[in-house]
Order: structure tokens, then C-alpha cells, then sequence
């Protein structure tokens, strides 16, 4: 029987009935036409369908959408503002840290997730934190500079 | 060296604000009203009798619109050999054999997947289990299990490729390895998987098939004659691609079950691979049982090279055949043999067709190649740069009757490996530096798909605001085509990027192009999309030329938006002010440029050859066997560079690939059944083993290439693993002839050296 879900998707509160077996990541994709948020595995390996909950990176084919009931969900969809990228978007285009493109929501929001907890990460701390996230096309280390220089231009722009 | 205004300067992605954003839509992320989903159902058995299908229970369960079986789709067969019927080996959906686990047997299209997926429990197959065999070597045996019944000892091709006086070679040669070497099976891991959507226009006897491929042209073709269409009466639409490596480039069962489904029932329907079909019903890289033979004089120099290969051909032809000549055509690179001999089989197996795969044949031959050969000069106590040096191609080589090497960056690529080794001095303890050099082809000159078209062809229009539209099929599948496309149309027209406009992927628009393969996008629709756009501007010179009145010894130039006097450039008209002229002078029309590429008096093989050298540096934990890549230094030569930033992209996601095969990644089997069909068991190198690299340029003119460009996306793929095995050996002295080299098979091995 359908349960009712209250969740907050980037700032907009929705209202929705979904049956208790529904995933978040389905809610997202089926319900909201929030299609940014990818699934790669249904393993918990791949990391494409993370989003933020509650401030903290979660892979959204994991969790059930009731277990997000009265949270606040953020998505790729939710960190741009209007056509001014965030700067995590900008750089990575600036560091051309995507090839394909179908895992990069997911490692957007995993190194958001990380940026906003420690915003001054080691290319150490950045491999650790993001392990787990597969990208199949750029070997990384693009990515990882995109990270960093990312959390430079989040400082600079704070000043 | 000429100034270029676009290529040569890093460039941003195209679609890098869709892609960021989350805007960019994929094959899986698509809906169209009235959908259907679909879902396949495949043999359970390796091998076996289908004695009957019963599809009326699935078909009477409420939400379950169609069922289809062989009854629908006939005997006829599929595959990409046009010009090779018989080669067209693979049933649409499987009559009266299923040949491995995974084989496609029937589809079903519902109003929702759990419906769907219900719908196959209930359709009930009988099958006659047969005898299977697994193992090539197996499969060639008289009495083996056969696959195809006009197919004996289950060999599916042959192939030879001999040069000079091999025996003779080797009676003059002072040292002589033989080898063998046993390769695995890796998988293309796309992040998204095969998935399509189809829409059938009953009207007007028409489908429109939105799919994740690497080949929009191929899969219209194809799926044509699988549904009984004209081949316009097919529109294939490519949108955002999440990748191939080669596994998207053939008509698969997603795309004819929709198309098929779509058709019977009226409505669109959706079909996705789950990451379990990914790994067992697509397609694998190709393991091969490898025996090289190799002689050299004393003074290093190479005189003679044997090789046979026996490939894992899986359950049909697919594009394994290409393979069998590619491995043999790779394992003479990218070296001087004056004398050369290869024999291949590709033999047929219980197993999910083997096929193209980044690297393509190339990664298997540099394996073993780059292992004997370091291996070569351990016997002879030469050094491993010296060695290479010896015997490296260089520019304008001819591989004897086969092909003539044009530009080559190998030379100076060695020289920079052999700077970069000796600025690393003498290293710690269980460190290992282990060297691979590779060559690869830029395009392929091979027409078995039998193309009436040209290999590439472009389209340009010129809007009265000075806009540019290119048209290209190129399939931008991650590597950045599409940007490149309109860097080369941008450079040629003397325009910004920002003035360009791409249109790709869409067969009915787009001039046709044969796909993201071997490594052909840069030179081949790179030279079609270079003429267009020369064709167009050769239009607006002749507007210019007259208003300008110039001298007609002038010759006339454009860049920067401007078209100028070369020889005095402060002489010039606007860009825009042109084209208006133009349109004008046309009556109005447009501004269209027509380009088109296909290789001519390159040979057979390929127009132009790619170059490079790699040093991996490992340290290897002995206690453990654990394996740490430490640096990997590569020095390649891919012609004239036209995007900096996505060619280092290149560079080190072939890494990656290239590692995880030399390392981690490796199809684990109990028979025909994958026992690591997912992303925890089957394991991709993460960010945490991923080295740090660093690339330099051997730049070279590629006389036949765009620019001068040539390709960078696969042949950078096949050094890594040979290298990474040649490390390890240097480090702590143990040889593994079968990656991946994992921890259990290193500390067997150092047990076994003390022992």
C-alpha cells in the first residue's frame, strides 16, 4: 500500500504517495523527471545516482524514498543557479574532468558533499573521499583537479 | 610552423554545460507517452536443443501487450559482415540452438518493468541441454561439442600474414625466445548500459530507434534487414552516449526487440540492459592462447618474429573477426621485423561473442610482445631502451608489403623514456620501472560492412548571422568528436568555436559515417568535416576575392572572424559582412559545403599510425603480493594535437583501461556461466589505485590527417599492462605470462622463485 512521502528536492517541498519498496533514486528519476541523478549498478559500486541527503553524499539506488520522508534532498539538477554554474560545475568543465558524462552527476555531488565538510582537501584526502565512485572514461586524476581547484575558486568567491 | 587560431589550444567541452548540469539526456533517461517497457528473456544453458517456447501464459497475464519470439523474427540471421554473408552468423532471436548463457530467446513489451519482467517467468522454453565446450583449445579437438554445424572443429576463421623468410631468419639469428602467453576476457564496463527506445510509425512503415551506440549508421543498416525496412525507413538517433569502448559498435538485441516490439503493439517501447546483461549478454575483449617466437643478432637488432593466436571467439562472429587480423598486424608493432609470420584462429565457445574493444587486438599483441621482448633483452643483457631503440619504426618505414609508416614520433618518444629513466636514478627496494611502446591505426581501411558511401562524409551551412551548422555522424560516445568536429570546422572557416553549431547522431540528417571505431573519428570525419567546411569557404572567398579587388598573385586567408590577404593581412573583410554578401549573391540560399573521406592509395590497413612509448613505475609489496602503481610516464605522437585538454583525457583513461586489464579486471567463469557479473566482484581501478601520470608530446605533421592530426583514443590503451608486467619483473624479479597480474598470482609466483 502507498505510503505518503513529504521530501524537499532542491528547495521545492513535494507531497507524493510511493509504495514502501519505491528506491529514492526512482522517486528522483520516474516521479520528478529529475533524470541527472544516473544509475550504473544496482550494487552500491558505481556511485552515479548519489545525491545529497541532508548534507551528507548517499547513493540514492540504496536508500528507500520513505527513508527520505521529511529530509532534504539535493540533486545535480539543484546546484546551478539559473545558467551561473557552481563552481564545481565550472570546473569541471575547465578541467575537462568528464568524458561521457553518465557518471559525473554522481561525482559532482559526492565532491559538493565533500567540499562543504572539508573545504580545503589534499588530493589524498579528495582520492579516499571519492573512492568508490567509478568513472570508466577519464582515469580520475582530472577529476581530482577539478576538485581542487574547485575548492580554491569556492574560497576565493567567499572572500 | 603555421599559427592555428582554434586547434592546438585547449578547448571546452561542447556539451559540457549539459553535462554538468544534469540537462544532458542519455538513452536511459528517456520517456515518450504511451511507453512500454521491455525486457529479454535468455538462455539459461551454455548449449542447447530449443525443443519448444510456449509464450501464452506470459501473453495472457494482464499489462503484457506483445510477446515476440522466432516465430516473429524468422531465421534470419545478423551481423556486420555485409560483404561476408556467411560471416552474418547471429540469429535476431534464437530458433532452434542457443549457443551460450545469455542468448536471446524472446522478448516481452508491458506497461511496466515488474509486469515485464513477470512476463518472462511465465514463458516456458524447453531446451535439450547439448555438450559445450569453453576453452579455444578445447573447442578445435576432434570430437569437441560443435557450435554451428557447418562449422568444423568450431573454427570460424583463419587468418595468415607472413612477410620475408621467417625460417630463414631465425637460422641467422643468435638468440631465440619462444613464449606463451594466456590472455583473459575483460569487459567494456559502459556506465550506461545498452538501452534503446523505438517508435514505430505504422502509417508510413517507418521506426525511429533512439539507442546507446557507437555506430548510428551500422544499427540502421542492420536493423533494416532485421525488420524487413528500407534502410531510410530506419532513423537511428544517438543521443548523449555513456560510453562503448568498442562494445556499442553492432546491432544488438535491445535495439531489434524494441523495434520489433514497437511495431507489434503500436507504442514506443523502452528496453535497457541491467548491469547483469552488461557483463554476460554484450560483448568481452577477446582472450587469446598466444605463442610468439622472437630471434635476434647479438647486436640486439630483430630478424625474425613468429606468432599464433588462438582467440576465445565466444558463440558467433561478431566483430572478432577483426581481431584475428588485427592481433597479427599489432604483433609486428611497432617494430622493424624483416621477416614476420602470424597465424590466427578464432575458434567458437559457449561463451557471449568476444569483439572490438578499445585497443582493439592491440592490447593483446603489446602484452605479449612488450614481455618477450623484455624478457629478450634480460637473456642478452641489453638495455631495455636500447633494445627498442635498435628496432623502432621510424617516419616513412615500410612494413614490408603491407604498409608505409608516414609520420612516426617513436624515435623522439624513446629518447624522452630514456631522459625520464635516467632522471629517476637508482630506485628503492621493490620498485620496478617496466617500459611498453605501441603503435596503432588511425582509422581503418576495412570495408566489410560493404558502405556504398564514403567512409565520412559532412555537411556545413552558413546561416546570414554568420552561425555555422555541421553535420557529422561521428559518434561522440565520451571522447569529445563532437568537439573536436567543430574545433576542425572552426579552424578551417576562420571562425570562433562559439560561431559553430554541431548536429550529430542523427542518420537522417547527418551524412553518413561508418562509427566510432578503430580510432577513425579525428582522420577520417576530421578530413570530410575539414573539406565541407574549405568547400564553404571557398564560397565566400570568391565574394571576397571580387569585392576586395585584390592582385590575383594574392592567396586569401581566414581567421579570427576575418578574411584577409596572407601576405598582407591588414588587408581583409569582415566575416560576417562576407556571408551576407554571399547569401546574397546566392540568390538567397544558404552557404553549403560538402565534404567527404575515405582512404586512397594508403593500402589496405590504415591511413596513418599512431605512436607511442610508457614507463610504469610499481612498487610491489612482497608480503602481500599487492601491487602499487606508482607514476605512469607516457611520451606519444599523435600527429598535430588539436585539443590539449582531451587528448590527456585519452591518455589517461586508456591508463585506467589499460591497468585494470594488466591488474584487476578479468570475467571470472565456471563453465559459460560469469561468476563476477557486477561491479563488486569484477573489479574497475578506483580512484585510490589510479597513478598520477604524466604525458608529453612527440609531435608530428600526419601528411594524410586533418591538420596533420591522427588518432589518440585506443592505441594509448595498449602499453599499460605489458609495462606494468615488465615493472613488476623489475622489481622483484617474477615474470606473469597471464594478466591481470593480481596479488595471488605475484606471491605464487615469488614463492615459487625462492622455493
Amino acid at each position: 500500500m502507498k505510503r505518503e512521502l513529504k521530501i524537499t528536492v532542491n528547495g521545492d517541498l513535494y507531497d507524493l504517495y510511493v509504495e514502501p519498496g519505491t528506491l529514492l533514486v526512482e522517486v528522483l528519476r520516474d516521479k520528478l523527471g529529475l533524470t541527472g541523478t544516473k544509475r550504473g549498478c544496482d550494487s552500491m559500486s558505481c556511485g552515479a545516482c548519489t545525491v545529497i541527503l541532508d548534507g551528507k553524499a548517499v547513493k540514492s539506488c540504496t536508500i528507500l524514498a520513505l527513508q527520505a520522508n521529511g529530509k532534504e534532498v539535493t540533486t545535480v539538477e539543484g546546484l546551478a543557479n539559473g545558467s551561473k554554474l557552481h563552481p564545481i560545475q565550472q570546473s569541471f568543465i575547465d578541467h575537462w574532468a568528464f568524458q561521457c558524462g553518465f557518471c559525473t552527476s554522481g561525482q559532482i555531488m559526492a565532491a559538493k558533499a565533500l567540499l562543504d565538510e572539508n573545504p580545503n582537501p589534499t588530493r589524498k584526502e579528495i582520492k579516499y573521499a571519492m573512492n568508490g565512485h567509478l568513472c570508466r572514461c577519464t582515469g580520475y586524476n582530472m577529476i581530482i583537479e577539478a576538485i581542487l581547484d574547485a575548492a580554491n575558486r569556492i574560497q576565493e568567491e567567499a572572500k | 610552423m603555421k599559427h592555428y587560431h582554434v586547434i592546438g589550444e585547449d578547448a571546452p567541452n561542447i556539451d559540457g554545460f549539459a553535462k554538468v548540469t544534469g540537462q544532458a539526456i542519455y538513452t536511459f533517461d528517456m520517456t515518450l507517452p504511451g511507453m512500454l517497457h521491455g525486457k529479454i528473456l535468455r538462455s539459461p544453458h551454455s548449449h542447447a536443443r530449443i525443443i519448444s517456447i510456449d509464450t501464452s501464459k506470459a501473453e495472457s497475464l494482464p499489462g503484457v501487450k506483445a510477446v515476440i519470439t522466432a516465430m516473429e523474427t524468422g531465421e534470419r540471421r545478423q551481423g556486420a559482415w555485409r560483404r561476408y554473408p556467411e560471416l552474418c552468423d547471429e540469429p535476431v532471436l534464437c530458433l532452434e540452438k542457443v549457443r551460450y548463457i545469455g542468448d536471446p530467446v524472446a522478448a516481452v513489451a508491458a506497461i511496466d518493468e515488474d509486469i515485464a519482467l513477470e512476463a518472462l517467468d511465465l514463458i516456458e522454453v524447453e531446451y535439450e541441454p547439448l555438450p559445450a565446450v569453453f576453452d579455444p583449445m578445447e573447442a578445435i579437438k576432434e570430437g569437441a561439442p560443435q557450435l554451428h554445424d557447418d562449422v568444423e572443429n568450431n573454427i570460424n576463421l583463419t587468418r595468415h600474414i607472413e612477410w620475408g623468410d621467417v625460417d630463414k631468419g631465425f637460422e641467422e639469428a643468435d638468440f631465440i625466445r619462444e613464449d606463451e602467453f594466456i590472455l583473459p576476457a575483460q569487459s567494456h564496463v559502459p556506465l550506461e548500459t545498452h538501452g534503446s527506445l523505438a517508435s514505430f510509425d505504422g502509417g508510413n512503415n517507418r521506426l525511429t530507434l533512439w539507442t546507446s551506440t557507437q555506430t548510428p549508421y551500422y544499427v540502421q543498416c542492420l536493423l533494416a534487414t532485421a525488420m524487413n525496412l528500407r534502410e531510410n525507413g530506419v532513423k537511428v538517433i544517438k543521443p548523449h552516449c555513456g560510453s562503448g569502448f568498442g562494445g556499442k559498435n553492432e546491432l544488438f538485441a535491445d535495439q531489434f526487440c524494441a523495434g520489433y516490439l514497437a511495431r507489434k503493439t503500436g507504442r514506443p517501447v523502452k528496453i535497457v540492459y541491467s548491469r547483469e546483461e552488461e557483463f554476460t549478454c554484450a560483448r568481452r575483449r577477446t582472450p587469446i592462447h598466444y605463442y610468439l617466437k622472437i630471434g635476434a643478432k647479438r647486436d640486439g637488432t630483430f630478424v625474425a618474429k613468429e606468432a599464433r593466436a588462438f582467440s576465445d571467439g565466444g558463440a558467433y562472429t561478431s566483430m572478432g573477426a577483426t581481431l584475428l587480423y588485427l592481433t597479427g598486424w599489432f604483433s609486428a608493432f611497432p617494430y622493424r621485423y624483416p621477416n614476420y609470420r602470424y597465424d590466427g584462429y578464432k575458434v567458437f565457445t559457449n561463451k557471449s561473442p568476444s569483439s572490438s574493444m578499445r585497443g582493439y587486438g592491440g592490447i593483446q599483441a603489446n602484452f605479449c610482445g612488450e614481455s618477450q621482448i623484455e624478457m629478450l633483452a634480460a637473456d642478452m643483457g641489453i638495455d631495455p631502451v636500447e633494445i627498442r631503440k635498435k628496432n623502432a619504426m621510424y617516419p616513412n618505414y615500410e612494413v614490408p608489403g603491407q604498409a608505409t609508416i608516414a609520420s612516426c614520433g617513436l624515435p623522439e618518444g624513446l629518447e624522452k623514456i630514456g631522459e625520464y629513466i635516467k632522471e629517476r636514478g637508482n630506485l628503492p627496494k621493490d620498485h620496478g620501472i617496466g617500459l611498453a611502446c605501441y603503435g596503432f591505426n588511425s582509422g581503418g581501411i576495412f570495408n566489410w560492412f560493404n558502405t556504398p558511401y564514403a567512409f565520412s562524409g559532412a555537411e556545413v551551412r552558413i546561416n546570414i548571422d554568420g552561425m555555422v551548422d555541421v553535420y557529422s555522424l561521428a559518434a561522440d560516445v565520451g571522447q569529445g568528436a563532437d568537439t573536436t568536429m567543430c574545433m576542425i570546422a572552426a579552424e578551417e572557416l576562420g571562425v570562433h568555436l562559439s560561431d559553430i553549431r554541431m548536429h550529430s547522431g542523427d542518420t537522417s540528417i547527418c551524412p553518413s559515417d561508418l562509427g566510432a571505431w578503430a580510432s577513425r573519428e579525428t582522420l577520417m570525419m576530421g578530413n570530410a568535416v575539414k573539406m565541407a567546411a574549405a568547400d564553404a569557404k571557398r564560397q565566400l572567398f570568391e565574394i571576397a576575392a571580387s569585392k576586395m579587388g585584390a592582385n590575383i598573385v594574392y592567396d586569401l586567408e581566414a581567421g579570427d572572424r576575418r578574411i584577409y590577404l596572407r601576405d598582407r593581412p591588414e588587408r581583409g573583410l569582415s566575416y560576417y559582412d562576407v556571408v551576407r554578401d554571399a547569401i546574397r549573391a546566392k540568390e538567397g540560399s544558404l552557404i553549403v559545403g560538402r565534404g567527404h573521406y575515405t582512404p586512397h592509395g594508403k593500402g589496405m590497413i590504415s591511413p596513418a599510425f599512431s605512436f607511442g612509448v610508457q614507463a610504469v613505475e610499481v612498487e610491489v609489496d612482497r608480503e602481500t603480493g599487492y601491487v602499487k602503481i606508482l607514476n605512469v610516464f607516457t611520451a606519444h605522437d599523435s600527429g598535430q594535437v588539436i585539443n590539449p585538454v582531451a587528448i590527456r583525457g585519452q591518455v589517461e583513461g586508456s591508463i585506467m583501461m589499460s591497468a585494470g586489464y594488466g591488474y584487476s579486471e578479468e570475467m571470472l567463469y565456471d563453465g559459460g556461466k560469469v561468476l563476477n557479473p557486477n561491479l563488486v566482484d569484477y573489479s574497475l581501478i578506483g580512484y585510490r589505485d589510479m597513478p598520477s601520470a604524466v604525458t608529453v608530446d612527440c609531435p608530428t605533421y600526419e601528411p594524410e590527417g586533418p591538420f596533420g592530426a591522427k588518432e589518440v583514443g585506443e592505441g594509448i590503451t595498449c602499453p599499460t599492462a605489458g609495462a606494468l608486467a615488465n615493472a613488476i619483473y623489475h622489481a622483484v624479479g617474477v615474470r606473469i605470462t597471464d594478466p591481470p597480474l593480481t596479488p595471488e598470482k605475484i606471491l605464487m609466483a615469488l614463492k615459487e622463485k625462492s622455493a
